[in-house]
C-alpha cells in the first residue's frame, strides 16, 4: 500500500473526530478563550463524565448498539446517594468516603437487577434495541418519579425536612451532598497546578477502568460477548449461549453506568433529583459517537476523545455563540443542537452502510 | 371461560390495565362527588386536539416504517406556517387556513427529504426517526433566535432577542374551530367544529387508503417483494406515506395550538411524538397494523385518562400523581409494543 492512500484512509476512517476537532478550534479561535480556563473546565469534565461513556462500549461489542439504558444505572446510583445522604441528615456520622463508598454498594445491586430486566426485555426486541432501551429509559423515568415524588413520605417512611418538600410527600427538586459525600473521590488526591485542579484519583479510577476493561475484552467471556456481537447465528450455533451474553452485556453497562453516574454526582456536588439521570444517556451516547464510535464499533480511545471533544464544544458553543452573532443562547442551543443531531447522523451512516 | 380468556388475549395485558385504571378512575370521580360533564367535556375537547397528530402515525406504519418518532420535524412546520399566519395578521378562519396553506410546502419538503433518509436506514426508521424529530426541534432553537419575525406579537417587547417562547393566538385564530357550532348544555361543552375537523381527516385518509395509491402503500407495508413484482413503485409510495404523515403533523399542531390558544415554540415539541405513539398503539395498533379506529380508540382512551387522572387522583393522593402515571402508561405502552411485532426481530 503506498502511503498516499493509506494517508487517505486514516483521514476518511476518522472523519468524525477530525471533524469536530475544526469545529472545536473554529470554536476556540472565534471566541478567544483563556486556554488554563479551558484547561480546567476539560480536566474536570474529563474525570466526571468517562465513566459513564465508558460504559457504553460493551453492549456496543456485543451487538446491542447504543445502550440508553444507562440511564436507569444512573437512577440506581441517585436513589443510593439519595438514601445515604438522607441517613446523613438524620444523624448519621460519616465521612464523606466512606458515604460514597456505602452509596456504591447499595447502587450495585439495584442496577443489578435493573440491567438484569433491560438484558431481558431487549433480547425480546432483537434489531431494535435502541429504541426499546431508549422507551425503557423514559418508562423507567416514570417508576423513579412515582417513588421519589409520590410514594416517599406517603408509603415509604421518610421524614427529612432538609430533603423533602414542604408537604412532607417527595422529594425537592435538587439534593444538596457537597458536605455529605461531594468530592469524596476527587479530594483523595488532587493537585493544583495554578488555576487547574486536577482530581487525580478520579482519573486513575478511569484509567484503571480503561485497563480493566482492555483486559475483558480479551478473557474468554469478553471474546464470546464479541462473537454475539458479530453474528448471532453463527455464535448460537458454536455453542454460546446468545440470550445470556445479551443479558451479561447490559448488566455490566448498567452498573458501571451506576457508578459512572455516583463519580459525576461526587464532583457535581447536588443531586438534581428529578433530571441529573434524564439527559446522562444522550450526553454519554454523543460524546462517545464524536469519538468516531459507531453502532457496532466502539474503542477505549474513542470513548475518551469523544469526552474531550464533545465536552470542549460544550463549554465553547455559548462563547462562540456570543462572539459570532451576539446571543450567546445560539451557542446553548447549537451543542444541544449537536448533541441530537451527531446521534441522529451516526445512527442513520450506519443503517446505510448496513443496508449497502 | 375461554370466552373471557379470549377478550384478554385480545386487548393484551396493557391495554387491560389501561381500562381497567379509567374504570377505576370514573369509579373514584363519580363516589368522591366530581362534576362528571365538565370531565367528559374535557376530554372531548382534548381528543379533538390531539387526534389529528395521532392519525399521523398511520401512514408509516401502512407503508411497514413502523410509528413516526419523528413526529415534531412535522410539527415544526405547523408552527412555522402559523408563525407566518400570524406575521401577516390574518385572523379567523382565514388565519387557521392561511396557517395550514403555508405550513405545508415546509411540510412536504421535509417530509420528501426525512423519507429519502428513512429509505436509507430501513430498519433503523424508528430509532433514526426519532432523532430527526429531536435535531428538528434543535435546530428550530437556532432557527426561533434569527428568523426575521416582525411582528410584536411574535417577538419580544423590548431587550430580548428572537422570538417568544409561547405566541398568544387570541388576536389570531385561537378557537375558530372550537368555537364552530359549539355545544353547550350547562357545564357540558362541545367544540363541535374541532371534532368535525378531527373525523373529517379520518374519514379522508380511509377513503385514500381505498385509492390506488393507498392499497399500493398497504400492499408495501405488507410485503416489498411481492408489491415489487406486482409493479409497485416502493419507494414512492414510502415517500408519500412518509409526506402525508409528515402534513397531518402539520396540520394536527395547528389545530392543537388553536383550541389551545398558544403556539409553544422552542423545546415544546420536543417530546410530542411520545403521546402520540402511546395513544394509537393504546387503541390496538402495533408496529404492522394501524387502522383509523385504532387511532379513534386510542386517543379517546388515552386522552380521557389524562383529563380525569389529575382532578381524580388529587382527591385520593397528595402530590402530582397524573404526570407520574402518564409517563409510565404511555412509555410502557410503548416499550411492549417494541417487543412485540415480529419475533424474529428486524434483521
Amino acid at each position: 500500500m503506498n502511503p498516499k492512500t493509506d494517508y487517505k484512509n486514516i483521514l476518511i476512517k476518522n472523519a468524525v473526530p477530525i471533524f469536530f476537532a475544526a469545529i472545536c478550534i473554529f470554536g476556540v479561535i472565534s471566541a478567544n478563550i483563556n486556554m488554563s480556563f479551558l484547561m480546567s473546565e476539560l480536566i474536570s469534565r474529563l474525570a466526571r463524565n468517562s465513566f459513564l461513556v465508558l460504559s457504553l462500549i460493551i453492549p456496543v461489542i456485543a451487538g446491542l448498539g447504543l445502550n440508553f439504558g444507562i440511564v436507569l444505572g444512573a437512577m440506581s446510583a441517585q436513589a443510593a446517594l439519595i438514601a445515604v445522604t438522607h441517613w446523613q441528615y438524620s444523624g448519621w456520622e460519616a465521612s464523606p468516603l466512606s458515604a460514597f463508598l456505602i452509596a456504591t454498594l447499595i447502587s450495585t445491586p439495584i442496577a443489578l437487577i435493573a440491567g438484569f430486566l433491560v438484558g431481558k426485555i431487549l433480547n425480546k426486541a432483537k434489531g431494535r434495541e435502541m429504541i426499546t432501551s431508549m422507551m425503557l429509559g423514559f418508562f423507567a423515568n416514570g417508576i423513579y418519579q412515582l417513588i421519589f415524588l409520590v410514594l416517599v413520605g406517603s408509603v415509604i417512611p421518610m421524614e427529612n425536612r432538609r430533603m423533602m418538600l414542604p408537604s412532607g410527600v417527595g422529594l425537592r427538586n435538587t439534593v444538596d451532598i457537597y458536605r455529605t459525600s461531594g468530592n469524596a473521590l476527587n479530594n483523595i488526591i488532587s493537585v493544583q497546578a495554578g488555576t487547574i485542579r486536577i482530581p487525580v484519583f478520579t482519573l486513575i479510577v478511569v484509567a484503571v477502568l480503561c485497563v480493566a476493561l482492555y483486559f475483558f475484552l480479551r478473557t474468554k467471556l469478553g471474546q464470546q460477548l464479541r462473537a454475539v456481537g458479530q453474528d448471532m447465528h453463527v455464535s448460537e450455533v458454536s455453542g454460546i449461549n446468545v440470550n445470556k451474553m445479551r443479558i451479561i452485556a447490559v448488566i455490566i453497562s448498567t452498573v458501571l453506568a451506576a457508578w459512572g453516574q455516583l463519580i459525576f454526582l461526587q464532583d457535581i456536588g447536588t443531586i438534581n433529583t428529578y433530571n441529573s439521570h434524564e439527559q446522562v444517556g444522550m450526553f454519554a451516547i454523543a460524546a462517545l459517537l464524536v469519538g468516531g464510535a459507531n453502532t457496532k464499533k466502539a474503542t477505549i480511545a474513542q470513548a475518551l476523545i469523544g469526552v474531550i471533544l464533545f465536552h470542549t464544544l460544550f463549554v465553547v458553543s455559548p462563547l462562540a455563540g456570543q462572539s459570532l452573532f451576539g446571543i450567546a443562547q445560539i451557542g446553548e442551543y447549537f451543542r444541544v443542537f449537536i448533541a441530537y443531531g451527531v446521534i441522529g447522523v451516526a445512527l442513520a451512516l450506519h443503517a446505510w452502510k448496513k443496508n449497502k | 371461560m375461554d370466552k373471557v380468556k379470549n377478550i384478554i388475549d385480545k386487548l393484551g395485558i396493557p391495554r387491560l390495565i389501561i381500562i381497567s385504571f379509567l374504570l377505576l378512575l370514573f369509579i373514584i370521580a363519580i363516589a368522591s362527588g366530581l362534576a362528571i360533564p365538565p370531565l367528559i367535556g374535557d376530554s372531548i375537547r382534548r381528543v379533538g386536539m390531539a387526534g389529528i397528530l395521532v392519525l399521523a402515525m398511520i401512514p408509516t406504519i401502512r407503508a411497514g416504517m413502523g410509528l413516526n418518532f419523528g413526529l415534531p420535524l412535522g410539527i415544526v412546520c405547523g408552527l412555522l406556517g402559523s408563525l407566518i399566519s400570524v406575521q401577516f395578521n390574518f385572523t379567523g378562519f382565514t388565519g387557521f387556513f392561511m396557517a395550514i396553506i403555508f405550513a405545508l410546502p415546509f411540510a412536504i419538503i421535509t417530509g420528501i427529504g426525512y423519507a429519502w433518509l428513512l429509505a436509507k436506514v430501513k430498519g433503523q426508521e424508528m430509532m433514526v426517526g426519532t432523532y430527526v424529530g429531536f435535531s428538528s426541534v434543535a435546530f428550530m432553537n437556532m432557527m426561533w433566535l434569527v428568523l426575521p419575525f416582525t411582528n410584536p406579537e411574535i417577538i419580544w417587547p423590548i431587550g430580548g432577542t428572537g422570538l417568544r417562547y409561547t405566541i398568544s393566538l387570541v388576536n389570531h385564530f385561537s378557537g375558530v374551530l372550537s368555537d364552530f357550532l359549539k355545544l353547550s348544555i350547562g357545564q357540558f361543552e362541545v367544540p363541535t367544529g374541532l371534532i368535525l375537523f378531527f373525523v373529517f381527516f379520518c374519514v379522508l385518509l380511509y377513503f385514500f387508503f381505498k385509492t390506488k395509491i393507498g392499497l399500493a402503500i398497504d400492499a408495501t407495508g405488507a410485503n416489498e417483494m411481492y408489491a415489487i413484482s406486482s409493479g409497485i413503485n416502493v419507494k414512492k409510495m414510502r415517500t408519500t406515506a412518509v409526506v402525508i404523515s409528515n402534513c397531518l403533523a402539520a396540520i394536527g399542531i395547528i389545530a392543537y395550538a388553536q383550541s389551545y390558544g398558544f403556539l409553544q415554540l422552542y423545546n415544546g415539541p420536543m417530546f410530542m411524538a411520545f403521546p402520540a405513539v402511546a395513544a394509537i398503539l393504546i387503541g390496538g395498533a402495533s408496529l404492522k397494523k394501524a387502522t383509523i379506529s385504532n387511532v379513534i380508540i386510542g386517543t379517546i382512551l388515552f386522552q380521557t385518562l389524562l383529563t380525569i387522572s389529575l382532578p381524580v387522583t388529587s382527591q385520593v393522593v397528595d402530590g402530582d400523581i397524573s404526570e407520574v402515571a402518564r409517563l409510565i402508561i404511555s412509555n410502557g405502552m410503548i416499550v411492549y409494543a417494541l417487543t412485540r411485532g415480529n419475533k424474529k426481530g428486524g434483521k
